[in-house]
């Protein structure tokens, strides 16, 4: 009886919030598939995370090279060392909830890191891996 | 007491005739008449600013720079790479945020603080860190690097809220300073 009620205690309170993400990345999803994006995979985003890209300054950049591997740990910006919170949205409920800021973060992100702004296949295969985290 | 009326009279009608100055309305005459309200910084009062400027460092008072040194900063072109990081903003947004700080820059701020950053600037500098202000650096000469750059939990003079705890409020007052990791600081 207790376990049901927490059960439902924590549906209530914690389920609005993974839809939240969920529905917001998938909003832009949507977005991404009417420009001509399909198929989005987890996989290919994993894989993309970690795609070292040279830099004109002789360094390498990364999206995993600030935020890391484990999305679940608090990233350091390569640069200026700042902290960053986990991105995964597991352990971290404001992620992804805001359409707005995560177009943002994409183009500021992708231009520093890859030197230009990622296509909607890449932007859509990113979501689909930062919300299995 | 015709006198006092007579001195109110004249006041108010100066408060009415003075242009309105910052975002906030603050004319010349009410500044006269609330000293304590202009001893630091103006704090900071525009909650796009807030947000946007504060999801990565302090939001630092407009009020800290002069005019000349935040177009330098807030250009579409110079957020791309904003000390090293890409803070792009979409291009409303940006409007926004410089019509805002260009409004409320030092020298269009009655605040003391804000006074004396003007002061120690020369009309043709344009600073971009605040850290290399004149009157920031003399505030700050006495701290050791174990205080800033080898505390790991301030790294950097740039964190005024590390230290200064009441910061948020624009309040940068000895007696509000706690250095992390060490005692009372006393200037």
């Amino acid at each position: 009886m207790t376990l049901r009620t927490l059960m439902i205690v924590a549906f209530v309170f914690l389920a609005p919030q993974w839809a939240n993400a969920t529905e917001a990345a998938r909003a832009l999803q949507k977005e991404y598939t009417a420009q001509g994006a399909k198929d989005f995979s987890a996989e290919t985003g994993k894989l993309k995370w970690s795609t070292q890209v040279q830099n004109s300054d002789s360094s390498k950049r990364s999206c995993s090279g600030c935020h890391g591997n484990d999305l679940a740990q608090k990233g350091k910006h390569l640069k200026t060392k700042r902290p960053i919170q986990p991105m995964a949205v597991s352990v971290n409920t404001k992620r992804l909830t805001d359409t707005k800021k995560i177009e943002k973060w994409f183009t500021r992100n992708c231009k520093w890191t890859w030197g230009r702004e990622c296509t909607a296949q890449e932007k859509g295969d990113f979501l689909e891996y930062l919300l299995a985290q | 007491m015709k006198k006092q009326l007579t001195f109110m009279a004249v006041l108010m009608s100066t408060s009415l005739a003075t242009p309105v100055i910052g975002a906030d309305g603050l004319s010349f005459t009410q500044w006269l008449m609330t000293f304590s309200r202009t001893k630091e910084v103006k704090p900071v009062n525009n909650q796009l600013y807030a947000d946007e400027c504060g999801s990565c460092h302090y939001a630092y008072p407009p009020g800290l720079l002069p005019n000349q040194s935040w177009e330098k900063l807030l250009s579409a072109q110079a957020l791309e790479d904003h000390f090293g990081e890409n803070a792009e903003l979409e291009p409303e947004d940006l409007k926004t945020i410089q019509t805002y700080v260009y409004k409320n820059s030092a020298e269009k701020s009655f605040y003391k603080r804000s006074r004396k950053v003007v002061k120690s600037i020369g009309d043709s500098e344009a600073p971009i860190r605040i850290t290399e202000i004149k009157y920031i650096k003399r505030k700050h000469h006495e701290l050791t690097d174990a205080m800033v750059k080898g505390n790991k939990d301030v790294n950097s003079l740039s964190n005024c809220n590390a230290c200064h705890t009441q910061a948020d409020k624009a309040v940068f007052d000895d007696d509000t300073v706690k250095i992390p990791h060490f005692k009372t600081w006393e200037d």
